[in-house]
């Protein structure tokens, strides 16, 4: 299929880079990219990758918008109120860009559907707030040799890493279990700028973007902090040994998913 | 002798350990943090015991839960 004029001007920003081209950009118009989550991670990716002409994005959520959700879910206005994030998210992402199809899923992520919801998909974002679904996610891209964007944000800091199949440590590796429930504070009891999930959020939907178009080095052994308040970003290896990794390891002793207690913001 | 934290030099007394460095840090949630020593995961039971070595690299690493 070769890009029609309208086209080739939407997308000349990228089509000029050298690490893009037309042939990057075909990539993208192929590529599926699934994003678990529409809130303050989620939204901003999702515009980003509707924007940039990723063919096909799944977006996954069971909740509807709340006034709460949009001091920082800017794909959401405040007329979408009580609609699913989902369906407020879709009618955005089609209104920025006609190219792109959206599917939605109307349910929250659990062992029973995470396997068949990602099957599809070329890459994964995690855009969860709670331990229970970034484990989920985690175990459920092992199992299904599925590279993924992890992402975390609290208060005045962020943070993420990316999982490649065969390419380093993944999620489990560094946090071998989920914290007990309350253990760690969740954005509602502690708070997050809004800003945050727009700096972190856009940078998975970046390494969506480079791992489909095969540009530069993505944080595979890598897990990048920042941290607005020292204004201070840091790139911390991650041991490279993942042979005693319970879900990726040599020998796994998780063969199953799990559905851990939820402890959620319930906010959102 | 000295080591670096999260990046930063450091100078701390010899043969401190893990568990006392996390301490000296005033580590947030200090049970549930990751802990690697020269890029090598310390593993989580044996913080008391593991002692850091002049010119070790020591970084913690936080959980963070909140996205939505």
């Amino acid at each position: 299929m070769a890009f029609t004029n309208e086209q080739l001007e939407r997308y000349s920003r990228h089509i000029i880079l050298k690490e893009v081209g037309a042939k990057g950009q075909k990539k993208l118009a192929n590529a599926k990219v699934l994003i678990i989550g529409a809130g303050g991670l989620g939204a901003p990716a999702a515009l980003y990758l509707a924007a940039a002409g990723v063919g096909t994005i799944g977006i996954a959520d069971a909740d509807e918008v709340d006034l709460s959700n949009l001091q920082r879910q800017v794909i959401h206005a405040t007329a979408d109120i009580g609609k699913p994030k989902v369906q407020s998210a879709k009618e955005t992402m089609e209104a920025i860009n006609p190219d792109v199809t959206v599917n939605t899923y109307h349910t929250f992520v659990t062992s029973e559907n995470v396997l068949d919801l990602i099957k599809d998909y070329d890459f994964i974002l995690d855009g969860t707030d709670n331990f229970p679904a970034k484990f989920l996610i985690n175990d459920a891209c092992v199992m299904a040799k599925k590279p993924f964007s992890h992402a975390g944000i609290i208060r005045f800091k962020g943070q993420l890493m990316t999982y490649v199949p065969g390419q380093g440590p993944c999620y489990r590796c560094v946090f071998k279990n989920p914290p007990p429930k309350d253990a760690v504070p969740t954005c509602k009891q502690a708070g997050v700028i809004g800003a945050m999930g727009g700096v972190i959020g856009s940078l998975q939907a970046m390494e969506a973007v480079k791992y489909i178009v095969g540009a530069g080095d993505l944080l595979t052994g890598y897990l990048l902090t920042f941290d607005a308040l020292k204004m201070e970003w840091r790139k911390v290896k991650l041991p490279s040994d993942t042979h005693n990794c319970a879900v990726c390891g040599d020998h796994p002793t998780i063969t199953e998913l799990i559905d851990y207690e939820q402890a959620e913001c319930t906010d959102h | 002798m000295n080591i670096t934290v999260a990046g930063v030099k450091k100078e701390v007394e010899d043969g401190i350990t893990v568990a006392k460095l996390i301490e000296l840090e005033n580590v947030e949630t200090p049970e549930y943090v990751t802990v690697t020593v020269n890029d090598e995961f310390v593993e989580s039971g044996s913080f008391a015991e593991t002692v850091i070595k002049d010119g070790d690299s020591v970084e913690f690493l936080y959980f963070m839960g909140g996205g939505r």
